[in-house]
């Protein structure tokens, strides 16, 4: 490109980092979110907060499980149980029936049932209010929305493999990567943008290389299928048998009635096989046929590995039918630790707040760069701008751009949680009502932000975020009976509702001081000036 | 084999920007379009020569694959000029297309 190999880099760095950034910014917050998704539906399913669960051993859960389903689950083909765990008290019982003819078809998971039970009792606990949840957030991630999942995927996949070369290329041209480290000189304009950028980047550079590496593998044979079909001559499926063996395929019925074998002893020696390894899901095929199958599934976070070893029973005799995931070979065992590394089932809570934090470093790593292109390219065409004339198209789309990404995501998420507490519990399809209130808020802030995208603006953005997310605490106390009083005033609510409290009371005021920095300018200062937002962004 | 191009290119009256352009959109494609081929390559061959078990092949070859592509775009944009770049890409992938044409492990579906 330019002379020079370092050049050559830092072109590259800053083109292949801006023109996917605001999709980047997405795909980081969502996943960042994600880390605590558990958390994010318990505190939008403020029904379950008083709901404490009694802890039971897993054998006694699975055996009221059991119990439970062949009362409520007459007729299902499959059961899926998740008996209760660290960060999921209750019993989860899911069951799907075939559909009956003439049935309305209701969608992939139409006929699909699920609920919430006391692991102790097996009674369904009071019904939550509908909600994806962290769930929405964790789909977004990969899934996006409103377009099929198989695009979306290659989308963020497009996106992710740009961010591993923009990441790689920055390290490349950066001559002092360590001493920079400790640099940051504020109220500098462009220097502090750069410097809060490689803050940001390098401070968790393991991470942003780790997590973008081991993105693109959690989809690696999506992306890059080439290896397994010229080794397996087309044949797929005979691969993926073979790498990811004791996944059988769906046994079929034999029609004739035989009773379930009980699944508490099964628990019990599951669990002693994974060394006291906590049986997480159960899922049964069949139940009642004399071709029934059960598969139990161990809890992860033992190891790093996304694998989670299964064992698979007659489900008539109780025969112990295979075990998988026990011993893995190298290659495997390296993809299912990278997986593993990506979700971070693994860590326990304050590896898992690291890794948050990671991830709030990533948003501001990319949120920064996109910043200093508009700050640097602005400078540029300082010389035309003070004659009078207009920024170049390039510079106003990204200006705009910035603002619906950085001050509208913000915007976005609050707007999903507000949505959550206000919309009308008994709503008809609420679900698609709360995510509708994110893509709107979402659009409108984008919107509003492309007909000006000035200084001012980014100061009603900005505070329209910290307003939506540092209230969320106070919307609680007028429509829950777990707010911050109760959870960690009184103590008692659980502890997971305080924290996400905490946090988006945290990251409101963060916005609220940046947008308190972008005071306005003298009147004479302002034409020239670039429009940024204060140097503390990164703090949310 | 700069030189040429250039009063070539010249002699049809693109300014110096719209060279630059063309050379970047020319770059863009062999680094995004091209260096995907050669990774999916890279990875066939790696797939049916490693000395493992035949999964454990795929599994470590598509485990690079990412970083293969990363290394060809990067050479893409550090080499000095867009036929270079392109020439760079195309080489190593032919050969290795040959070679496993010679293994009859090439497999024309991508997907």
């Amino acid at each position: 490109m330019k002379e020079g190999f370092r050049q050559s880099m830092a072109w590259l760095h800053t083109w292949s980092g801006l023109l996917v950034c605001w999709i980047l910014l997405l795909v980081f917050c969502a996943g960042t979110a994600s880390y605590y998704r558990n958390e994010i539906t318990l505190w939008m399913q403020p029904e379950l907060h008083g709901a404490a669960a009694s802890e039971v051993s897993t054998e006694e859960a699975a055996k009221v499980a059991q119990k439970a389903m062949e009362e409520r689950a007459t007729g299902a083909t499959r059961w899926f149980i998740s008996l209760p765990g660290e960060r999921s008290p209750a019993t989860q019982l899911g069951w799907s029936k075939p559909s009956q003819p003439g049935e309305k078809k209701r969608g992939r998971r139409g006929n699909f049932h699920s609920e919430k039970a006391d692991p102790a009792t097996g009674e369904v606990l009071s019904k939550p209010r509908e909600t994806r949840g962290g769930e929405f957030l964790y789909r977004l991630h990969f899934d996006l929305h409103y377009m099929p999942a198989i695009w979306a995927r290659w989308i963020v996949g497009f996106c992710a493999m740009f961010m591993f070369v923009s990441i790689i290329s920055g390290i490349v041209t950066h001559k002092r990567i360590f001493k920079d480290l400790f640099t940051f000189r504020p109220k500098k304009g462009q220097r502090s943008w750069l410097d809060a950028h490689n803050v940001t980047a390098v401070l968790a550079l393991p991470y942003h290389i780790m997590i973008t590496y081991t993105g693109l593998v959690t989809l690696m044979f999506l992306y890059m299928p080439s290896g397994a079909t010229a080794a397996y001559k087309g044949d797929k499926d005979a691969f993926f048998a073979e790498a990811f063996p004791g996944r059988s395929g769906d046994s079929k019925p034999a029609g004739v009635a035989a009773p379930l074998t009980a699944l508490a002893p099964l628990v019990r020696q599951a669990e002693q096989h994974w060394g006291g390894g906590k049986v997480e899901r159960i899922s049964v095929s069949h139940p009642g046929d004399a071709n029934a199958t059960i598969s139990l599934t161990r809890a992860g976070g033992r190891d790093m590995s996304s694998k989670q070893p299964s064992m698979e029973f007659d489900g008539v005799s109780g025969k112990l039918l295979s075990t998988d995931g026990d011993a893995q070979p190298g290659a495997a065992a390296t993809q299912g630790v990278m997986v593993g590394l990506h979700v971070a089932h693994f860590g326990g809570p304050l590896l898992r707040a690291l890794f948050f934090l990671s991830g709030l470093a990533g948003c501001a790593m990319v949120a920064t760069g996109a910043l200093l292109w508009a700050v640097k390219t602005r400078q540029k065409q300082a010389k035309a701008l003070a004659a009078g004339k207009r920024a170049s198209f390039g510079l106003r789309l990204v200006e705009a751009l910035n603002i619906g990404a950085i001050a509208g995501i913000p915007i976005a998420f609050g707007a999903y949680f507000w949505a959550n507490r206000l919309l009308p519990v008994a709503m008809e399809d609420r679900p698609q009502e709360e995510i509708a209130c994110f893509f709107g808020a979402w659009a409108l802030a984008a919107i509003i932000a492309q007909l000006r995208p000035s200084r001012a603006m980014w100061r009603m953005q900005l505070a329209a975020g910290a307003f939506l997310l540092a209230s969320l605490p106070v919307l609680n106390v007028f429509t829950t009976d777990s707010h911050l009083g109760v959870t960690l005033f009184l103590g008692r609510g659980p502890v997971a509702v305080a924290a996400f409290d905490l946090v988006v009371l945290v990251l409101g005021l963060g916005l609220a001081y940046a947008a308190f920095k972008l005071k306005p300018l003298p009147v004479k200062a302002a034409k020239a000036a670039p429009v940024q937002p204060a140097q503390t962004m990164e703090a949310a | 084999m700069q030189a040429p191009a250039i009063t070539k290119v010249a002699r049809l009256r693109l300014s110096a920007g719209a060279v630059y352009r063309l050379g970047v959109a020319s770059r863009s494609v062999a680094a995004i379009v091209g260096g995907y081929v050669l990774a999916a390559l890279v990875t066939m061959l790696l797939s049916v020569s490693l000395p493992m078990a035949r999964s454990e092949a795929v599994m470590t070859a598509t485990l690079l694959s990412f970083a293969i592509y990363t290394c060809a775009v990067m050479w893409v944009f550090a080499t000095r000029s867009a036929l270079r770049a392109w020439l760079g890409l195309l080489i190593p992938a032919a050969v290795i297309a040959a070679i496993l044409q010679w293994m009859d492990a090439l497999s024309w579906s991508l997907a």
